[in-house]
């Protein structure tokens, strides 16, 4: 094995672009994740809507069906 | 039994990450001196380590959830495993990768198959990569979560055995961070990765929880449909690895 560990420091300018790479892989998975889950959220929170929606008309179809009986 | 609230403490939890995230950056990029033999390029350690050191905690931390569901039978333990084990997953791949370009600037190969430890991690990480495709490949939930466990438990004794076996190695050009002495960092340079580890550390437990509220809030959305419209209005659930 000839690599060696203690190998010369690169200079600024050619390890720029690794150190950059490293970190912005690790923003792009982070944020990835992030919006895959967003995406997830976004989906439930329509369920919740549409559930609301549905109690909302079953609400006001038992009051009207109320109205009609207390009429009769 | 009242359902957990796993997003109990979540906006506090974030605030946190983001802060203690945003100070390790500014540690690492104008407190931290550089690095006498490898210059600017050991930037990278203070993402690298802690992405590792992190993922092998959660995947043990997967194991110890596993038992518990096995101990006690309670799916939600199952799911927290679940949650811990996807969540270390998708940091050791940004480990595996801010390796690579480390090792790509340092070595001038993107990967060296001759040193343990990088074979190690990555076999520890291969041996998880399957916890998913082995959870979907069985239909029965109970059966699922119960295989799933096994498997978890078995693995995660399996990464400090792993993780022994790689410091015992002797030839190895990987260079070491941490030992039982605290390691050969000089002072601003352990603050930096320590309060980077802490960072990562709290990058982990925030997306668990949010991965778990995420889950959480789908089934209590779930159980609601059924309670308000009955068993027809919800469709049955398609094949998943996750936990239900």
């Amino acid at each position: 094995m000839s690599l060696p560990f203690a190998a010369p420091a690169l200079p600024l300018h050619s390890a720029g672009p690794y150190v950059a790479a490293a970190y912005i892989v690790f923003v792009a998975l982070i944020l990835v994740y992030v919006v895959i889950m967003v995406i997830r959220v976004t989906r439930n929170q329509r369920d919740i809507a549409k559930l609301a929606d549905e109690l909302r008309a079953r609400e006001l179809q038992e009051e009207h069906d109320r109205e009609i009986s207390d009429v009769a | 039994m009242a359902p957990p609230s796993y997003s109990r403490g979540l906006r506090g939890l974030s605030l946190l990450t983001v802060g203690v995230i945003t100070l390790a950056l500014a540690l690492v990029f104008f407190y931290a001196p550089l690095d006498a033999n490898q210059g600017f390029i050991q930037k990278i350690f203070y993402l690298h380590v802690p992405l590792a050191i992190v993922s092998l905690c959660g995947f043990v931390l997967g194991g110890i959830l596993a038992a518990i569901f096995l101990r006690t039978g309670d799916r939600r333990w199952d799911m927290r495993s679940y949650c811990a084990i996807h969540m270390s997953l998708i940091l050791s791949v940004g480990g595996l990768v801010t390796g690579s370009i480390w090792a790509k600037a340092s070595w001038g190969h993107w990967w060296v198959w001759q040193e343990p430890t990088l074979v190690s991690y990555l076999i520890v990480i291969l041996l998880f990569a399957t916890y998913q495709p082995l959870r979907f490949s069985i239909e029965d939930p109970e059966r699922q979560a119960r295989y799933a466990a096994v498997f978890a438990c078995t693995a995660a004794v399996f990464v400090p055995m792993n993780f022994a076996m790689v410091r015992l190695a002797t030839a190895y050009v990987h260079p070491r961070v941490l030992n039982l002495e605290g390691g050969n960092l000089p002072g601003p340079m352990k603050l930096t990765f320590y309060i980077s580890l802490l960072g990562i550390a709290l990058l982990f437990a925030t997306l668990m929880k949010f991965e778990m509220t995420a889950k959480e809030a789908r089934m209590q959305t779930r159980r609601l449909r059924r309670s308000l419209l009955g068993d027809d209005a919800v469709t049955p659930l398609k094949r998943s690895a996750a936990p239900v």
